[in-house]
């Protein structure tokens, strides 16, 4: 093993870190706002991949079908609980007309420019702008349906409610794209030599959209009202709403968010590796391994862990490629034991 | 319910002997290995509220155990079982000690975790046959009689998911079945009657991971084949799954939901494809969605419905006679049984309590008041072990002399003998009033950490139960709870309850009592039958440390008062003394400037 080798598996490991650290840095926002530890996150990334691969081989993304069937579902639930109660009847109309334009017009809006200029000729820009289109509305929609009727459960009935959706949609995941992977054109060809290291672009690309997002959501939750309001939410929810703040707002946003930041890492890795309709669990949990080494709470420790997670799988795949799952996923029982030592118990009141 | 019980055990034999199609025999042992599983999932999830996704990996253990060893070595497959379990309790136990001292998620995340590296070694290993597995197991044999026909094994299947009802039940109903009861929800509860939580985390643990090693070595000579996949995560998660759909929270909702869903499994298998046009585990997108609506609408799971239709009987029956249990030796009267000196406790910035100094003498009763806020509570909880002292001693009656008992556990506190109730009561809403008391005579057992286990599996613990239940009924009788013997706890009026903490706290066989304000939410003939009680303890030598509002009830029947306020003692002395002191007026009702 030379320098070059050295070099290689450390660009490969922080490439692959960066991408786990966006999914780190989702989980831990969906779960300190909502309490759900969302499972279903890596399936934001494959359905990104895939729809961008489908694009690039000159197929229908399926995907803009099951949107326009979530977002049906999600108006007849609305309506629905629009209404039962005689109070909520009386805002109805103006209700039901807003969840109409964003739960079936929006979604069928989509499908058809979809339908009309999904090809692979459509610069690559726009299939981006496309796919994430797609897959983020579907964030706040699985939210709705699933986990806000449930929004006062414990956190373990959110973990098997969450554990629900992702067998649902890896089903579905299966129905729209089929067993086949796909993979798709790089980003960028450019090659930076530096020494005996050649530098992709596709590296660059993924690091320096990592980086930015990382600052944007450190601006947001920092700088921004609304990003204060999220934060509060995920110190006390009862507090929060006693202030003012929707938390049923502020899960949806976070569902946003989480949906896309999945999409956006599906569409970074996708020239990268093969993509299956499952995949998006094992690159999910890696980023499940770097959240829990920041504690499920903090965001740069979540990052550190990530990059951690990425290097050791990189490194771990060329000394002992079939064992690498198995390295990479044993790291949590010394990090479990370690966060034993540090963690104060606090027991969960029924 | 033992009616249905027999009839559910000569339905269950019947089934092969009749002419059943071979198709059934099949579905139903694969029932009866799910099932095995599913009710460890049962007392892990549902009756201990500790969430695993990787049970799956332990039925690999078992499975790869027994495979391996008979066809490499030719060694006979229960040596094969008894390898399984050894290795599997060593692996649950090892992954318990380092997980379960998480709280909530890190528990399933790290079942997620070690469920696929397990999974991922299977699959990888040479001398496990990497991916492709071991194949040519040898038969089970059993009295000479090889076991080598779905018809055969059938039996044994459904003999060890029999045995694992009757020994699960015979288990939740003892006493370490009440403290794993208590473990949902009642974790801080028990800790405080002495019992070892962190321990019976481990034991449910473990017990759920062998149910899984079992399930796993029939498999294996079932298939008389074993490869990776039937251990992945996937069937870990639908292993919870089944016990979630049948009912968590019951030992039958085990064997319900295996049926449900390998039933369901089986249908949706034949029909998705040709309604979908193409082949794939699609049942997945209805396991799926089939749990979302479950949990949104019915999260209890589908055993409560049909268990409506069955009688209900108590589980634990009180004896009308039992030997009475052991009773610690009481402190002469007017000896000092409990000295706080110079205790403090910080939060941050906050001064909680502030240097207090006070005592407790034997056979007296002592009232601890002061406006809301003042740190009453937060004191009851530096006594009992709850809380951590920021510096101060706390010393305890231990014999002739006084010991520290300050950085001390809850539970070894209780231990020395100090009983207490909780402001905000806590009790097992879902069980009787007699097994909530009976959780506060747990240190009164006789059987040890490991020996009360076997023995309540094996139901050699009825002496020790008959006086823990006698015990547990005698103090309900004594509170004035006699006739509620076998309500639901959650059931009784708020007064109610905090008179069976009482009962409970009682049971600990306590030299000193700590209520924490008992007469909250309780009419005027039950406060003066509470004094009554209070007072008839006091006489025996009982000494009582009291929180409480109602000045009344306070000024009647303590002999000492000590007062707090923003965490400092301003009065101390006898009711009628403290009642002029104008500290305390103005403390109560404000300064007149």
């Amino acid at each position: 093993m030379d320098f070059s080798i050295v070099a290689i598996l450390a660009q490969d490991g922080v490439t692959s870190g960066a991408i786990y650290a966006l999914l780190a840095l989702a989980l831990v926002l969906v779960f300190s706002v909502t309490r759900v530890i969302f499972i279903p996150q890596g399936e934001f990334v494959a359905f990104g991949a895939l729809t961008l691969a489908a694009m690039q081989s000159n197929k229908f993304p399926q995907s803009a079908t099951l949107l326009v069937g979530l977002g049906l579902l999600t108006f007849v639930v609305e309506m629905v609980a629009n209404l039962r109660t005689a109070q909520k009847r009386r805002s109805a109309p103006r209700a039901i007309a807003l969840a109409l334009a964003k739960f079936v017009l929006f979604p069928l809006a989509i499908f058809f420019l979809t339908r009309s200029i999904a090809s692979p000729a459509l610069p690559l820009a726009w299939q981006v702008l496309l796919t994430l289109a797609i897959v983020i509305p579907m964030g706040p929609m699985v939210y709705r349906l699933a986990f806000q009727p449930l929004a006062e459960a414990s956190t373990l009935v959110l973990l098997i409610v969450a554990v629900g959706v992702h067998f649902a949609l890896t089903g579905l995941g299966l129905l729209m794209f089929g067993a086949e992977g796909s993979r798709t054109t790089p980003f960028s060809d450019a090659r930076i030599e530096i020494g005996a290291l050649a530098v992709t672009g596709q590296s660059i690309v993924i690091v320096g959209v990592s980086i930015t997002l990382i600052i944007a959501l450190y601006l947001y939750f920092e700088r921004t009202l609304l990003g204060k309001a999220l934060r509060a939410t995920a110190v006390n929810r009862l507090g929060a709403r006693l202030v003012g703040i929707g938390t049923t707002q502020a899960g949806r946003l976070a569902f946003v968010l989480a949906a896309a930041m999945g999409a956006l890492c599906g569409v970074l890795i996708a020239p990268l590796t093969t993509v299956y309709y499952d995949s998006g669990f094992l690159i999910g949990l890696k980023g499940f391994v770097a959240a829990i080494i920041g504690g499920m709470s903090s965001y740069p420790a979540a990052a550190i862990g990530a990059i951690l997670v990425g290097l050791l799988e990189s490194y771990s795949s060329y000394w002992a490629s079939a064992f690498k799952e198995v390295i990479v996923f044993t790291l949590i029982i010394p990090v479990l034991l370690w966060r034993s030592f540090t963690t104060v118990q606090v027991e969960e009141q029924e | 319910m033992r009616k249905f019980f027999l009839l559910f055990v000569v339905a269950v034999a019947l089934l092969p002997i009749l002419p059943t199609p071979e198709f059934w025999i099949t579905l139903a042992n694969y029932i009866g290995l799910y099932a095995i599983v599913a009710l460890g999932v049962v007392l892990l999830t549902g009756v201990g509220g500790m969430i695993s996704f990787g049970q799956a990996a332990f039925v690999g253990l078992g499975a790869y155990a027994t495979a391996y060893l008979t066809t490499q070595f030719g060694i006979s497959p229960w040596i094969g079982l008894l390898a399984g379990l050894l290795i599997t309790a060593v692996a649950a136990f090892a992954l318990g000690v380092i997980t379960l001292r998480l709280s909530g998620h890190y528990l399933p995340l790290g079942t997620i975790a070690w469920g696929l590296s397990l999974f991922f070694l299977f699959g990888n290993l040479e001398f496990l046959g990497k991916y492709d597995g071991l194949n040519g197991i040898p038969p089970i044999k059993l009295f000479g009689i090889a076991l080598d026909s779905g018809r055969e094994i059938y039996f044994l299947i459904w003999l060890v998911v029999i045995l694992s009802i009757i020994a699960l039940q015979n288990l939740l109903n003892s006493r370490p079945g009440r403290a794993i009861r208590a473990l949902k929800g009642g974790g801080m509860m028990a800790e405080a009657m002495g019992v070892n939580t962190a321990w019976m985390k481990i034991v449910v643990f473990v017990i759920a991971a062998l149910l899984a090693c079992v399930s796993g070595w029939l498999y294996a000579h079932l298939q008389r084949a074993v490869n990776p996949t039937p251990f992945g995560l996937n069937a870990g998660i639908e292993y919870l799954f089944m016990a979630v759909v049948g009912g968590a929270g019951y030992v039958w909702g085990a064997v319900l939901g295996a049926t449900l869903l390998t039933l369901l499994k089986d249908q949706l298998q034949s029909i998705l494809p040709a309604l979908l046009g193409s082949n794939g585990n699609f049942e997945m997108i209805v396991f799926g969605i089939m749990m979302v609506l479950l949990l949104q609408r019915a999260s209890d799971g589908l055993w409560p419905y049909l268990r409506q239709w069955f009688p209900k009987k108590p589980l634990a029956l009180a004896p009308t006679a039992a030997a009475a249990l052991a009773r610690r030796a009481r402190p002469a009267s007017g000896a000092v049984v409990l000295e706080v000196d110079r205790v403090r406790k910080e939060f941050g910035g906050l001064l909680a309590v502030n240097d207090l100094v006070f005592d407790v003498c034997a056979g007296e009763i002592m009232g601890l008041i002061g406006p809301n806020g003042a740190g009453k509570s937060t004191m009851f909880n530096l006594i009992t072990g709850v809380l951590p002292l920021t510096r101060g001693e706390v010393r305890f009656r231990d014999g002739a002399g006084l010991g520290r008992i300050d950085g001390l556990s809850a539970r070894a506190i209780a231990k020395r003998g100090i009983g207490r109730t909780f402001q905000h009561v806590r009790l097992l809403a879902g069980m009787s009033v007699l097994e909530n008391v009976a959780i506060g005579a747990h240190l009164r057992g006789t059987h040890g950490d490991l020996a009360g286990i076997f023995t309540s599996i094996l139901r050699l613990n009825r002496t020790e139960e008959q006086r823990l239940l006698f015990e547990a009924k005698v103090q309900l009788e004594r509170v004035g709870l006699g006739a509620l013997l076998y309500e639901q706890a959650g059931s009784l009026a708020l007064g109610q309850q905090r008179l069976l903490e009482i009962a409970r706290a009682l049971c600990c066989d306590p030299t000193l009592l700590l209520l924490d304000e008992p007469a909250a939410g309780l009419r005027y003939q039950e406060k003066q039958a509470l004094a009554e009680l209070l007072r008839k303890l006091k006489a025996e030598g009982m000494s009582i440390l009291l929180v409480e509002h109602d000045m009344d009830f306070v000024m009647n029947l303590t002999d000492r008062l000590v007062v707090m306020e923003f965490g400092t003692l301003i009065a101390a002395g006898l009711p009628a003394e403290v009642q002029q002191n104008p500290a305390v007026v103005e403390a109560y009702l404000g300064g007149i400037d």
